[in-house]
């Protein structure tokens, strides 16, 4: 905290505690937690999963949960206390003074009231009435968060605008009344990168502009790094360092920022990988792969997959990277064999997929395992995770009891699991530990191919730090082919050989990961690599030391 | 959700005590309506299976000289015109009406979700065909349904049970399948097909067991419904035959003397009512918790 201390400082946290109340205990969540926002500046506010961060913004905001409660500390404005402010006093403040942007942009527009109503309607709750006054300035907003064509969208509903758009109108109404703190609470986590990166030039644009003070809720460090003036990394509800960015990342002080530090995915980092042979068979072949969508009533068909070619060479890692509707997931499925392609070929361990029907589509799954993304889902609640790995083996030629319960073993031991998971439900393991789990479902049967879609996107930097090792090593140690499936470019270029840009369903760009990143030839490409943040965290050399 | 976890690290070592703590939270939320209706449903199951613990008279051995007689200490809820104590009466009932009940929840419940798991896991067209008839079913209404399936299977208390719950099929069908067209959705389902899962085993191991939750508790709801639709079925005359101390029946008998007897129709409809109300109650406690 280098910045003049005689400036007075807007918001002001004390020793702050929270508690959730759950059954009949209280647990604390919070622990004495100081910082300070002043006027005009950038914090963020870093911290995994459970760390407290969006409690923290909550509280300061007066949202927390019905269950959750100040135990001790005090939340200052401008040097007045509001912390023990009842609702209808924090009115006055909302929206007005402090206003919140969500998370989620889907689920925080009302889907029946147009986008311009819903603009105006801050408006009309702080006291404005003039209706014509009220839609020009709704309108003058619209155009300022870079909206096109701002009296069409004000008629629109929410349904009708992009994930983007949409936290654009967020944004609007949370900057209306110029208000001097914005809280943003993981503001672009559910977008794409490319409209991630827009979306937060966007607010820093603001923030200049009306002199608003951002505060950052994220759990990327290399946004934070990015765009913050300075950095708070809360680690289970307390503060671990805080401090100037420049500061915190060039000579981190804590253990864990420091871990922090060395998990988080950076671009700039060089791999180094082994080259793959040139000579090596083909695992997977994709040729002219189109796959289209259509409905029964109508003839307009939707082509979610174009033209689509690559090969991925036995015991390499072939990356598909592109934005949500890109195609990808839909090449994936068609080269799982869930999908019927269009036209186009699939050829997965010299077996020609589409001729596959019924018993023969059952045994080339041996051959091809998918990891899904959200290791809530894919994994039966009701069933112990003992069956669960061991469930694949029950569905070929039968294996004995006592070899079963070996190579569930042996397959655990492999994910890096303890024995102790073997009797416990999918419900009492972290979303790393499952997606272990998912891992080891998909390796029991010894497939020479291994599909990862988007299997690491959904777990926190550190336990994804922890998968893609784990994955790095599976691959070595059972010379696995992994075909990596992700939206994360910083991730890619870790653990990939090759790769693939997807674009509307065709590829614009595909190579050896190094020559794609080096000299992107495709707009998009560029674009898309322009928008991988962390472009301030320090250059690592490979992590070879293990 | 508020247990703070360390990534890896196992949030599930002292679980025993936090098990046993939320348990005994849950004990103390208990709420007083729920208590009087599992007690309800408790001592109605205690009068089905041990009913001479709770009454030394006969239910169908009358004292000819105690015709009539207005509840007392001897007769808690007063004799019929046979003399017949109608406690006891009430009491050797419930094994009929509740033991209907159940058949017909078996039945519905049996059918039900076979019928909305084939629905629901087959292909667009028959799936659509199927739930049409059981729209069908579900127009038509439940009573006069389970009338027409008495007309055919003959009377009794057995038929009557089966007849009602053939008319709940319907119901239990279309919860099974939207549960069953939900749960396939589920990615784990997905990676069982992709783990090379045959189609049944697929939908025995996980499509069923994920379903049947909420299905189960429809099925106490039912339960409710039952008791009423078999009294019903008894009062109009087409459930067990007279000396049988079934609740519909000892209403339907008792309305000819409502007029000098009151109590022969009042207690075993109040039995009736409370018995509805508390598996109603235990029912919809059961639909909160599992939807």
């Amino acid at each position: 905290m280098t910045a003049a201390p005689n400036v007075p400082s807007l918001l002001a946290v004390d020793n702050l505690a929270i508690s959730y109340a759950s059954g009949e205990s209280r647990q604390q969540v919070v622990h004495d937690v100081s910082f300070e926002v002043r006027p005009g500046e950038f914090v963020a506010l870093v911290g995994e999963s459970g760390s407290g961060k969006t409690t923290i913004a909550q509280s300061v905001i007066g949202l927390l949960p019905r269950n959750g409660r100040i135990e001790a500390g005090a939340i200052r404005l401008n040097g007045i206390t509001i912390s023990d402010w009842n609702d209808t006093r924090l009115n006055s403040l909302r929206g007005a003074r402090i206003s919140l942007v969500p998370q989620d942009p889907g689920q925080s527009l009302n889907p029946t009231r147009t986008i311009g109503a819903q603009i105006g309607e801050i408006f009309r709750i702080h006291g404005q009435r003039d209706r014509a006054e009220i839609r020009r300035r709704v309108i003058e907003l619209i155009t300022r968060v870079g909206l096109s064509d701002p009296e069409l969208r004000a008629g629109q509903y929410p349904h009708e605008l992009s994930g983007g758009m949409r936290q654009r109108v967020l944004i609007a109404i949370a900057i209306a009344l110029k208000p001097e703190l914005i809280i943003a609470d993981e503001p672009t986590s559910a977008l794409d990168v490319t409209v991630q990166r827009r979306i937060l030039d966007l607010i820093d644009d603001l923030r200049r502009e009306i002199g608003t003070a951002v505060l950052l809720i994220t759990h990327d460090l290399g946004i934070a790094a990015d765009r913050a003036d300075r950095i708070v990394v809360l680690r289970h509800g307390r503060i671990q360092e805080q401090g100037e960015t420049r500061q915190l990342i060039a000579a981190p002080q804590n253990v864990y920022t420091r871990q922090l530090l060395a998990d988080v995915p950076v671009l700039a980092e060089a791999v180094l990988r082994p080259a793959p042979s040139a000579a090596a068979a083909d695992a997977v072949l994709v040729r002219n792969l189109t796959v289209e969508f259509g409905t029964a009533w109508s003839r307009t068909r939707f082509r979610a997959v174009d033209d689509v070619s690559f090969r991925v060479a036995k015991g390499t890692t072939h990356a598909i990277v592109g934005e949500s509707g890109s195609g990808k997931t839909t090449t994936v499925r068609a080269i799982v064999g869930y999908q019927r392609p269009t036209s186009g070929q699939v050829i997965v361990a010299g077996t020609e997929l589409s001729s596959l029907r019924g018993e023969r589509l059952r045994q080339f799954r041996r051959s091809i395992q998918l990891v899904y993304q959200n290791p809530f889902g894919s994994l039966d609640p009701r069933q112990d995770i003992r069956d669960i790995i061991a469930e694949p083996l029950l569905n070929y030629a039968p294996v004995l009891r006592l070899e079963r319960q070996r190579k569930v073993e042996a397959m655990l031991d492999r994910v890096k699991l303890p024995r102790a998971v073997l009797d416990r439900r999918p419900a009492a393991l972290s979303g790393g530990q499952r997606q272990r789990v998912a891992i080891a479902r998909a390796l029991i049967l010894d497939p020479p191919i291994l599909v990862l879609d988007e299997a690491v996107s959904a777990l926190d930097v550190t336990v994804q730090a922890q998968i893609l090792k784990l994955l790095d090593e599976l691959q070595r140690e059972l010379s696995l082919t992994y075909l990596f499936v992700s939206h994360d470019l910083a991730v890619v270029r870790q653990i990939a050989d090759t790769v693939s840009v997807f674009k509307n369903g065709r590829i614009v760009e595909s190579g050896a990961v190094e020559s794609v990143f080096h000299h992107p030839r495709d707009p998009y490409t560029i674009d898309l690599i322009a928008a991988v943040p962390g472009r301030n965290l320090p250059r690592r050399v490979a992590i070879a030391a293990e | 959700m508020s247990i703070v976890q360390s990534p890896e690290g196992f949030a599930t070592a002292d679980q025993p005590s936090v098990s046993s703590e939320r348990w005994r939270a849950r004990l103390r939320r208990l709420r007083p309506g729920l208590v009087l209706a599992w007690a309800t449903v408790a001592i109605a199951v205690a009068w089905a299976t041990l009913p001479w613990l709770f009454t030394s008279y006969s239910p169908v051995d009358g004292v000819p000289r105690q015709r009539r007689l207005p509840p007392g200490a001897l007769h808690w809820f007063g004799t019929d015109e046979l003399g017949r104590d109608l406690y006891a009466r009430v009491v050797h009932g419930a094994v009929h009406t509740l033991s209907g009940a159940l058949i017909s929840v078996a039945v519905g419940l049996a059918m039900g979700t076979l019928i909305g798991l084939i629905a629901g896991s087959v292909e667009r067209r028959l799936d659509d065909a199927i739930m049409r008839v059981i729209d069908v079913m579900l127009a038509v209404p439940a009573l006069l349904l389970s009338l027409s399936i008495i007309i055919i299977l003959g009377f009794g208390t057995v038929n009557a049970a089966i007849a009602v719950g053939v008319a709940s099929i319907a119901s239990f069908a279309r919860l099974a399948r939207s549960e069953v067209v939900r749960v396939r959705r589920m990615d784990y389902v997905e990676a069982a097909f992709g783990s090379g899962g045959r189609f049944f085993a697929v939908l025995w191991r996980h499509v069923l067991p994920n379903s049947l939750t909420a299905v189960l508790a429809l099925a106490a709801l039912q339960f409710g419904h039952a008791v009423l639709a078999i009294s019903t079925l008894g009062f109009l005359g087409y459930g067990a035959p007279p000396p049988t101390p079934e609740w519909g029946l000892l209403i339907s008998e008792g309305r000819n003397y409502i007029s000098t007897a009151w109590w022969l129709t009042v207690f075993p409809g109040l039995v009736v009512v409370a018995v509805v109300l508390a598996a109603n109650r235990i029912g919809q406690s059961l639909v909160r918790r599992t939807l």
